[in-house]
């Protein structure tokens, strides 16, 4: 194929987009739709509980039209990290509103699911042989990590999606996803050189978050070539320029330059970005070096606790000018109440007390450089988390009775020195990221299941059977 | 002396994974962001010490072509831990902005 067209309706499935923009996409008669549906951004509990980040109605809505468009033009519709994380549940929500949205429609089509999650027992054994490799930065990984994990999810590459369309599908759903993998795939399937389909797909996997005056999440389209591609946000009121399109190759990057891939890094060393128009850029010179070694990047999510907060603030400026002093003491007192409560053995390493304080390094923590505060108010937010909902509660009982009271010495009597607009809130179970990981494989399929069936009404048979 | 988001037309941080953050300082020019760029203000050494790391944990590039430099360092806390404190770590930036440029 000469050219391939690829059309990205957002950044994120839930997100949304203009349903005027997508219309205005239909028309430059785009070959392939792709959608981002997932992200670590939200955090590890979508990972460790299986949640979706974003509400389901505001899914469906984005789905339905991406849907009724790409049958309209009878191509492929595909998807990625469905469900936020890509875990197996994540990605039956999906299939579960995709078949809705057919029958709704009366939309028929073949429909491939992509899972993405892993056996504990797999990592368990990749991990024994020497196949697993750490990143730069990661945390620990042993066989007790393992066994703690909630869920772990393999990232695919292009590899199992092209296997995907190869099978016949119309629409794809695939668990956890590089995002460039799901505007990739198509293209490279099509023979479109790797460099053109991989940058490409860097900058479609945000929808038009590349655009010089990005609005609200919407649309983009590209036009893949034998040397170069093309990009443009179908709404004409948004440009993309030379700079912004070079520039969306630093966003949530470590390395601007280069992009890992499961099959290869994607070199922007030398890229070259012109203007076509006011609103279109052209994009030529990346490379794409392809690995020796192909690697399947791990992502798993730990029970961490069960949590509950307190959120007050304190106005005194005496309690503000000793704030570190006076939550040292509230920490033993604490803990001196914990063990009136649990007993001796109850130690405080059965719990973390986490304090934030606003006004002071709240937002920043240890890399907050200013160590003077000058605000007349702190807020300040006490965290507990502990192996039961019920210790959790219970010790954030105890942080709000004890640090209301607290005295100072300045002040005699009994003060109330916090103020707190409700009491204690409930959190429920909270997850920690534990794998940074990749698995070495020597198949891209190897981690990953495909399944791929009817949807939809049958279409009807010119005779019936007697 | 001109303190850099004077300068900048977007300082931003972001992860870069839930155990990196990275930071974009982009420029409206060429001119803007040679200025930048020659004044010798925007090092390792100068991150390092606005965020209390080691030079080692900064790694420094800078896109010509995006008229931005990008740096990336290690999170304090992975994107998550119950003692993160900015999960999208949207927020980390603001040490930047006051580096005075020549």
């Amino acid at each position: 194929m000469q050219e391939v067209r690829v059309l990205s309706p957002t950044g994120a499935c839930g997100a949304g987009y203009l349903e005027a923009s997508f219309e205005k996409a239909l028309e430059l008669m785009p070959h392939v739709i792709g959608m981002d549906a997932g992200s670590t951004d939200p955090g590890p509990s979508y990972l460790g509980t299986g949640k979706t980040a974003f509400p389901l109605s505001a899914i469906k809505r984005d789905l339905r039209i991406a849907l009724k468009g790409a049958r309209k033009l009878n191509i492929p519709f595909i998807i990625g990290s469905a469900g936020t994380a890509g875990a197996d549940t994540q990605l039956d929500i999906f299939a579960k509103l995709i078949r809705e949205i057919a029958e709704e429609e009366e939309l028929s089509f073949k429909l491939a699911l992509l899972y993405t999650e892993q056996s504990k027992a797999y990592i368990v054994e990749k991990l024994r042989i020497g196949k697993i490799r750490a990143l730069d930065p990661a945390p620990l990984l042993d066989e007790d990590v393992i066994a703690r994990t909630e869920h772990i999810v393999g990232m695919m590459g292009a590899e199992p999606y092209i296997e995907a369309l190869q099978a016949g599908a119309d629409v794809i759903i695939g668990g956890r996803a590089s995002d460039t993998a799901i505007f990739a795939s198509f293209p490279l399937l099509q023979g479109i050189s790797p460099a053109v389909a991989w940058h490409a797909a860097k900058i479609l996997e945000c929808g038009a978050a590349a655009v010089v005056n990005r609005k609200t999440p919407d649309c983009m389209f590209a036009w893949l070539r034998q040397d170069h591609f093309l990009v443009q946000a179908p709404d004409p009121a948004l440009r993309c320029t030379p700079q912004s399109i070079a520039s969306h190759s630093l966003y949530e990057n470590a390395n601007p330059f280069r992009l890992v891939e499961c099959s290869g890094v994607l070199d922007l060393t030398h890229s070259t970005y012109e203007a076509v128009d006011d609103r279109t850029v052209m994009v030529s010179g990346s490379g794409f070096i392809e690995t020796d070694q192909y690697t399947v990047k791990l992502e798993g999510a730990e029970l961490v606790g069960y949590q509950s907060i307190l959120i007050g603030s304190i106005r005194d400026s005496l309690i503000i000018n000793q704030v570190d002093d006076w939550l040292d003491r509230l920490r033993s007192r604490i803990q001196v109440r914990c063990e009136m409560i649990y007993g001796d053995e109850f130690t405080s390493d059965e719990y973390l007390l986490h304090i934030r304080v606003y006004g002071k390094d709240g937002t920043m923590g240890p890399l907050e450089p200013e160590k003077m505060i000058t605000s007349h108010e702190l807020c300040i937010v006490f965290e507990v988390t502990a192996k039961t909902q019920e210790i959790a509660n219970t010790l954030a009982g105890i942080v709000r009775h004890q640090a209301l009271h607290l005295p100072i010495p300045e002040w005699s009597g009994l003060i109330t020195g916090i103020a707190c607009p409700y009491n204690q809130l409930e959190r429920g179970s909270v997850y920690r990221f534990n794998l940074n990981h990749v698995v070495e494989v020597d198949d891209p399929m190897e981690m990953f299941r495909l399944s791929v069936a009817d949807v939809g009404v049958s279409v009807p048979k010119k005779e019936y059977a007697a | 002396m001109t303190e850099l988001y004077r300068l900048a037309k977007l300082i931003r941080s972001k992860n870069a994974g839930p155990f990196e953050l990275t930071f974009d300082i982009m420029f409206e020019s060429q001119e803007i962001y040679q200025r930048v760029t020659d004044s010798g203000m925007i090092t390792e050494a100068v991150i390092a010490e606005k965020y209390n790391l080691q030079e080692k944990d900064v790694k420094l590039y800078f896109c010509a072509n995006a008229y931005a430099v990008k740096a990336t360092i290690p999170r304090p806390y992975t994107q998550g831990d119950p003692r993160c404190s900015d999960s999208h770590g949207g927020q980390q930036y603001a040490p930047l902005m006051s580096i005075d440029i020549p």
